[in-house]
């Protein structure tokens, strides 16, 4: 029988180490499981000399191991060094399989058969999850490898790239990329395409393969692994390839299963969804504790604090008060009356309808990330056209919603308890309405991630806030006209729908009727015509569409398809008329619209043979567009190249104006009929970038742009979620010799992004350790005068759209014709 | 509504900004230069000396001082509401109708003197700036067309991958073959000297010696090896005709640039001989 220990830590991140290190110091017998032959595996992969940041700030760090901001290595040294002097009895090489029983006799199985007994379970298992194995024959020879850390390392060898996603594709075209080394690579898929790779991974790797730089087979599996050789299994029977090298990349599993194995429950089935945690960080199985990021905390001093109050916890400190403490009585400072943490929290709690069924440590965390505002009476909370994506929530007071721009007496009254805001939280686009405070308030507001954390991990939530939404968007766009009885009845009636990017939502020539009110996203209409789809219009977020047929005959008069992932609100097109009938100001509205149309349909029917070469390039050039994602963009940079004369001075003005490093890239990008969308921000409407950063350093600021502010980690997340690559990770360059003596004298090296070598050279000069941050456009936020990248063109090449406008430019016949 | 930071309106060239303002306000300049010229009496004789003459060369001077700011505001990045294009636009306008105001200040009194120097110097950056405004009009288009939607990085990538291709077609080849291959490979240059840059068809270009050369050897090898030469060819003409491609590309960069070697220079030397000019103006009266 194993030895029977009061706590076994599975997982040695930080919060597993810190847990560990805290029984130790407290003398408690414990072990710590790795899976590993090392600790902290997610910060051992993390690329070399990278600057690990020690947010936030003001957090204390209450651990027996230390931890400040530094290199990777250092970290790493300092905390081996601290797990031997703190004689942490540590089990590399432990890969748990299986955690079962109950408070005081938990039974731990490993991969390799060994058994631990424990009293109490803390998983800290982080949530990067295993890599998928090979499990054929010969699937644990030791030339099988499951990452690439260097693709250069290779020399002459025959190497096997198993897997179609963007690691494989990414690890394979590394391979080639360096001819000298002769290495010939097959990349080898099991499915017929590539369906979950990017785009652009799967353009340069079918290119590759034309060109005979490496050898791809689709619909592939593998059979047998034997030394030098692999056995395949493709469309036409088996063949068997030379092969020194194997590098696996098929997905890894992510860990929800092994912890609901463990009968932890998980608060919905939602994706982005935690486990159900008390205020001691205890799971649903008695006795077993769930911290880190696993419990959705992505920073190193929260899961060291957190692995540190478990123990405390566990070890009969019931009264230990969470290190955030001091975090959220600065947040409540600013409060009327007592400002006792727990109480606040509680009052909100109770106050606010969708905080009701929240647990006190879910409270913590979403007041962490929200902001609590004190508003007097007459105050604005936000202006119409404002971008904002925060949901705020009334605990105290009552604000008015001004419904009319023109007129600031009209107005709805949202009261206490109630959630305002919602519209752009959904639709990422500008506020639709000016919010006022009608007494004195006190809101919270909640950033868009966390509130979409809170509606994923509360299913109640959910529910309650698209009931809101649907009424509030119903009633703004059709206003008045409908009596209570009536409103309930679409309402009741109205269906949320998800369409993907390129899914048709309405079929030209089809006879239903229904309308569709978009939420979020945003749809291109198109019409049939002489064999061809030709591109009408561009409706975004907060219109509606599908109400012609009810004109026409019943019939669709064209055909409306997602131009990026959307939301629509179905409604029945009956309710719709009878709405039309009871309003005849909407019915005037509607006619009118419908009126345009019509003209725009006549006319480009009427166009069609000598306009059809001009038609094909609107379209042709709003697919363009769309594709390169200005579809969902708010701002983005054009380059007109029938005026570029290629002189980079947006660059350089880029450059010049945030730090010496330029955030476009004005040769990078597609061009489609002399448009060229550089590699700069598009300022998403549901930005990217924004969905997982671990200090929630990226904002939208109520013009719109989308920035990083200064608490940047340098993880890299936002790079990686952005599919335009316009996010650079960089190290601030050293301040340059001024204008006028670069004019005069030639010193330093010049306006615009300085060369690599100066900056080497003086950095070496200066000792220079700064961490590398991401980097990208903020539309030269609080820059009097603008975008320097347009104001810098001299020939007026740059310019700067919204998707309804670039659209028009781009349908624009005069354009066009060129 | 807000009003947007640039509307579809303002996307016109620099030559149409603002609905031709600085074109209108030159053309003014110049109307009413010549009228004041034509109708002021002028005695003993028509030129800088007058009291008119010294209005049109004061104009002129400042003009010209002004005009040769632009290469320091294009690199003063500074905050506020400018706008280069509209720098470049006022900058072409005022330019050309300096050809108006110098003259008419020079009262048509030509001769070998420093006056005159100053005042050709002046024609000739005007003339340069002249081509430079239609290289800038005339290029950029053409330029997208041959590049055809590809970056220039695209095409050197497309060069290597290319280079990497007809190392492959020159395996089966017999020996004799591989250096005139590999010379296409190493030796094949782009760019260089301004001559280089400029001109289109490199006669000593590796890669179009090579495919000469096997477009030749066609006739003289054996059916057997046929086939292995075709393909060598083909990859051959690829590679030509991009290097084609990427000649052109490289002649429109030059000649872009190439009108601001002589624009900038002269312009300096037009400055030394405009304070030349009025200082000896001054000394002698």
């Amino acid at each position: 029988m194993a030895n029977k220990y009061d706590i076994a830590v599975i997982g040695s991140g930080p919060a597993g180490i810190s847990a560990a290190a805290h029984a130790a110091e407290l003398g408690l017998s414990h072990v710590l499981l790795e899976k590993t032959d090392h600790l902290s595996d997610t910060i051992y992969k993390y690329q070399k000399g990278k600057h690990i940041m020690a947010t936030p700030d003001q957090l204390v760090l209450r651990s027996d191991i230390d931890f400040e901001a530094g290199k990777r290595e250092d970290i790493l040294a300092r905390w081996e060094n601290q797990t031997q002097q703190g004689e942490l009895n540590v089990a590399f090489n432990s890969d748990v399989s299986e955690v079962s029983g109950e408070k005081g006799d938990f039974l731990i199985k490993t991969k390799s058969g060994e058994t631990f007994n424990a009293a109490h379970v803390i998983l800290a298992i982080g949530t990067q999850g295993n890599p998928n194995t090979m499990r054929c024959p010969g699937g644990d020879l030791p030339h099988i490898q499951y990452t690439l850390d260097d693709p250069y390392a290779y020399f002459d060898e025959d190497i096997i790239v198993i897997g179609g996603g963007d690691a494989g594709i990414e690890n394979a075209m590394g391979l080639i990329a360096n001819t000298l080394l002769a290495n010939r690579v097959t990349l080898v898929q099991r499915a017929d395409g590539f369906p979950r790779a990017k785009e652009a991974n799967v353009k340069s790797l079918l290119q590759a393969m034309n060109e005979g730089r490496l050898d791809v087979l689709t619909q592939a599996e593998t059979s047998l692994v034997e030394d030098k050789f692999i056995t395949l299994n493709v469309s036409d029977g088996e063949t068997r390839l030379p092969c020194d090298r194997i590098i696996a990349r098929i997905g890894s599993a992510p860990p929800r299963k092994f912890v609901e194995s463990c009968g932890v429950a998980f608060a919905s089935d939602d994706r982005m969804a935690y486990p159900i945690l008390s205020p001691t960080f205890e799971s649903s199985v008695h006795g077993l504790f769930v911290v880190g990021a696993l419990a959705g905390y992505p920073l190193i001093k929260h899961c060291m604090n957190q692995g540190y109050d478990v123990v405390e916890h566990i070890n009969g400190n019931v009264d230990l008060k969470p290190a955030d403490e001091p975090l959220l009585a600065e947040k409540f400072a600013k409060l009327p009356g007592d400002n006792d943490v727990s109480a606040i929290l509680e009052f909100l709690r109770q106050k606010i309808t969708i905080f009701n069924d929240l647990t006190s440590l879910q409270m913590r965390e979403f007041m962490l990330d929200s902001q609590v505002h004190v508003f007097k009476k007459g105050d604005t909370v936000f202006k119409r056209n404002d971008y904002g994506s925060s949901l705020f929530s009334i605990a105290e007071g009552i604000v008015d919603v001004l419904i009319d721009p023109n007129d600031s007496t009209k107005t709805i009254a949202i009261s206490e308890g109630e959630i305002f805001g919602e519209a752009g939280l959904i639709s990422g686009r500008r506020r639709n309405a000016t919010i006022v405070a009608a007494s004195d308030c006190i809101l919270v507001e909640t950033p868009r991630n966390s509130a979409r954390k809170l509606i994923s991990t509360v299913p109640a939530v959910e529910t309650r806030v698209n009931q809101i939404a649907v009424e509030r968007l119903l009633s703004q766009i059709f206003g008045a006209g409908l009596s209570k009885t009536e409103f309930s009845a679409v309402i009741a009636d109205a269906e949320i729908k998800t369409i993907n990017a390129g899914e048709t939502l309405i079929e030209e020539g089809a006879d239903d009727t229904d309308i569709f009110i978009i939420r979020s996203g945003s749809m291109l209409v198109e019409k049939h015509i002489g064999g061809k789809d030709v591109f009408l219009s561009y409706v975004s977020a907060g219109s509606y569409v599908g109400e012609m047929a009810l004109f026409e005959e019943g019939r669709r008069t064209a055909t409306v398809k997602a131009a990026v992932k959307s939301q629509v609100i179905r409604l029945k097109g009956a309710y719709f008329e009878s709405l039309l009938g009871a309003n005849p100001d909407l019915k005037a509205k509607v006619m009118d619209e419908l009126s345009d149309r019509r003209a725009m349909n006549a006319f480009v029917e009427g166009q069609k043979s000598g306009f059809d070469s001009v038609a094909d390039l609107y379209g042709a050039r709003a697919n363009f567009l769309i594709e390169q994602g200005l579809g969902e963009a708010t701002d983005a940079l054009l380059i007109d190249e029938t005026l570029c004369i290629g002189c980079d001075n947006c660059e350089v003005a880029c450059a010049e104006s945030h730090d010496g490093i330029s955030r476009l890239n004005r040769e990078a990008g597609q061009t489609f009929a002399h448009i060229h969308v550089p590699t700069s921000c598009r300022h998403c409407e549901h930005p990217h970038c924004m969905s997982d950063c671990p200090p929630d350093a990226i904002h939208r600021a109520p013009d719109g742009e989308v920035f990083i502010d200064d608490s940047c980690i340098g993880c890299g997340n936002c790079q990686r979620y952005c599919p335009y690559g316009v996010i650079q990770m960089e190290k601030t360059p050293p301040k340059k010799p001024n204008l006028l003596s670069w004019m005069l004298f030639g010193v330093g090296p010049g306006p615009g992004q300085a060369n690599k070598a100066w900056t080497k050279k003086t950095l070496a000069k200066k000792g220079n350790d700064a961490p590398k941050v991401a980097v990208k456009c903020d539309m030269c936020k609080g820059i009097t005068g603008g975008a320097a990248c347009v104001r810098a063109c001299p020939t007026g090449a740059a310019i700067r759209v919204s998707p309804e406008e670039y659209l028009s430019y781009s349908k624009d016949p005069t354009k066009a014709k060129a | 509504m807000k009003t947007r930071k640039t509307s579809p309106a303002q996307h016109v060239s620099f030559l149409a900004h603002r609905r031709f303002l600085w074109l209108k306000v030159s053309g003014a300049l110049c109307v009413l230069s010549i009228v004041g010229y034509v109708s002021t009496d002028f005695d003993p004789v028509r030129n800088g000396g007058t009291w008119y003459g010294y209005t049109l060369g004061v104009i002129g001077a400042l003009l010209i001082l002004w005009l040769s700011l632009l290469g320091a505001r294009k690199r003063a990045i500074t905050a506020g509401h400018w706008s280069l294009k509209g720098w470049t636009s006022a900058h072409v306008y005022l330019g050309v109708s300096l050809i108006i105001v110098a003259t008419l200040h020079s009262g048509f009194q030509f001769g070998w003197n420093v006056h005159t120097l100053a005042y050709a110097l002046m024609i000739f950056v005007i003339l340069s700036g002249i081509i430079g405004v239609f290289f800038y009009v005339y290029i950029p288009r053409r330029m997208s067309d041959n590049r055809a939607e590809m970056g220039q990085m695209d095409m050197l990538k497309d060069i290597s991958n290319l280079n990497a291709m007809l190392d492959d077609a020159a395996q089966p080849l017999s020996d004799k073959y591989v250096p005139i291959v590999r010379k296409a490979i190493d030796k094949t240059k782009l760019g260089g000297s301004i001559f280089r840059r400029l001109s289109i068809n490199d006669a000593r270009c590796s890669t179009r010696e090579a495919l000469t050369y096997f477009q030749t050897e066609m006739r003289n090898v054996e059916a057997k090896e046929r086939s292995e030469i075709l393909d060598m060819i083909s990859v051959l003409e690829r590679k030509n005709s991009l290097l084609l491609k990427i000649r052109k590309h490289t002649r429109y960069k030059a000649l872009l640039q190439i009108w601001l070697y002589v624009h900038l220079p002269v312009t300096f030397a037009l400055i030394a001989a405009l304070i030349a000019h009025i200082i000896s103006v001054f000394y002698y009266n």
